[in-house]
């Protein structure tokens, strides 16, 4: 109840993890650690979608479906009739 | 003084009268900050010229760099960079500023302005690879929801680094060579949140002013104040208060603050009319907690996009949970708002 940040969408395949360790670099919330010659995600719930880890990692070992978690710019899109995934960050 | 280096690369704005165009053009800046900063920082924070804080894309001398001086990169925002040069203090190093159209690192990152392409063109047109010896840079970790550090490399033959969130871990950063795990980590303390209060305000000056001399006309003072303190709840006041409310959703934290702050009113209005039915009274109180609390939850879903750490899955969720939770409380207080007002003018009493 009352927590709608239980779940997020990174996904992240340890087969692929070539460890390199940069995704527990960027994170800036730990969401993974490096864990002798690969990553560990140990915090999904805590991911905020900002998408460094997948652009970061070069084994395609990540995917996030990354966005603005901004309700601004998420019902400014949706007044003006587009997809609520489509928002931008849209403040100057 | 210190002496000129034999190869000095800083020196090449007294060339001018051998124009050469593999010698970039590199601007002094100092490690320290004066009046003329203070007053652009205290203006970008009050949101005034909001885009106009900008400092010239280039590249920068910091002290008196030789080429194995350390390289950063920063955000052509005056924040962004004045916070990164007067951390380094008594660090010669060059500074790569790009351009990302007066807008902060971690923003220019997210919209790709701090980002793979633009930093590797502006390696190529400020020829940092003559000036420096090494091939290193020292990105600001923020900076990576931008850059493809590989794909940097692969571009420019430049090893991107990324050093700790906050500039003032720069100093011990460059000590060990190391950003330890609580450098990496985004924070979002009371300073933090205060510092984007003017902001928020300033979003919401124009329309508040409005509604409360409107309210204040057709209803007198309380419905004015009323609409006043749910605004400010949710622009000025949920920011200072927000890890300190219940539960985790800014919508329900925002009803929760915006209940407590309406029941003065209630209170007031419930009083102010005892010589009324009861029922009407207790109907023109529920009015104010049904209308004043919406709008404050509300605006505490919209700083959900201030903050550092809410996902788009969980806001796109809150959105659906609350917003006609929100809409149908408005409905609900409109109509005891208009049952006391029509039994008024039939002279119901109040």
């Amino acid at each position: 109840m009352f927590n709608s940040y239980q779940e997020t969408t990174v996904q992240y395949d340890k087969e692929k993890c070539v460890g390199c360790g940069r995704c527990s670099t960027v994170c800036p919330h730990r969401v993974f650690i490096q864990h002798g010659n690969k990553a560990e995600l140990i915090a999904a719930s805590a991911c905020m979608e900002c998408g460094t880890c997948q652009l970061n990692c070069p084994a395609d070992a990540i995917t996030v479906d990354s966005g603005v978690g901004c309700a601004g710019s998420m019902i400014r899109a949706a007044l003006r009739g587009e997809k609520l995934d489509k928002a931008n960050c849209t403040c100057e | 003084m210190s002496k000129q280096q034999s190869c000095d690369c800083t020196n090449t704005k007294t060339n001018t009268e051998v124009p050469n165009k593999s010698l970039p053009e590199i601007r002094p800046t100092t490690w320290s900050t004066g009046n003329a900063e203070l007053k652009d920082h205290i203006l970008a924070r009050l949101g005034v010229y909001r885009l106009n804080h900008r400092v010239d894309p280039g590249l920068y001398s910091l002290g008196k760099p030789t080429p194995k001086s350390p390289a950063f990169v920063s955000a052509n925002y005056t924040l962004s960079f004045d916070m990164l040069r007067s951390s380094l203090k008594h660090t010669d190093a060059y500074i790569l500023v790009l351009d990302t159209q007066g807008v902060n690192v971690w923003c220019a990152a997210g919209k790709g302005t701090f980002g793979t392409d633009e930093l590797v063109s502006k390696i190529q047109t400020t020829n940092l690879a003559d000036v420096v010896s090494h091939r290193k840079l020292i990105l600001p970790q923020l900076g990576a929801s931008g850059v493809n550090s590989f794909e940097v490399e692969k571009q420019s033959g430049f090893k991107v680094e990324y050093g700790p969130v906050r500039t003032n871990d720069l100093p011990e950063y460059l000590k060990t060579g190391k950003a330890t795990p609580e450098m990496r980590q985004v924070k979002y303390t009371l300073k933090d949140r205060l510092v984007l209060i003017p902001v928020e305000l300033s979003v919401a000056a124009l329309p508040l002013i409005v509604a409360v001399i409107a309210l204040d006309i057709l209803g007198g003072v309380l419905p004015a104040s009323a609409v006043a303190v749910s605004v400010l709840a949710g622009t000025a006041l949920f920011p200072a208060v927000l890890p300190w409310l219940p539960t985790r959703d800014f919508s329900s934290k925002g009803f929760t603050l915006g209940i407590l702050l309406a029941l003065p009113f209630a209170d007031s209005a419930f009083l102010g009319n005892s010589g009324s039915a009861i029922w009407l009274q207790v109907a023109l109180g529920l009015a104010y907690v049904f209308l004043m609390a919406p709008i404050t939850a509300y605006l505490a879903l919209n700083f959900t996009g201030s903050t550092t750490f809410t996902s788009r899955t969980g806001v796109k969720k809150e959105i659906f949970r609350y917003i006609p939770a929100m809409a149908a409380s408005l409905v609900v207080g409109a109509v005891l708002a208009a049952l006391v007002i029509a039994m008024h003018f039939l002279g119901g009493g109040i």
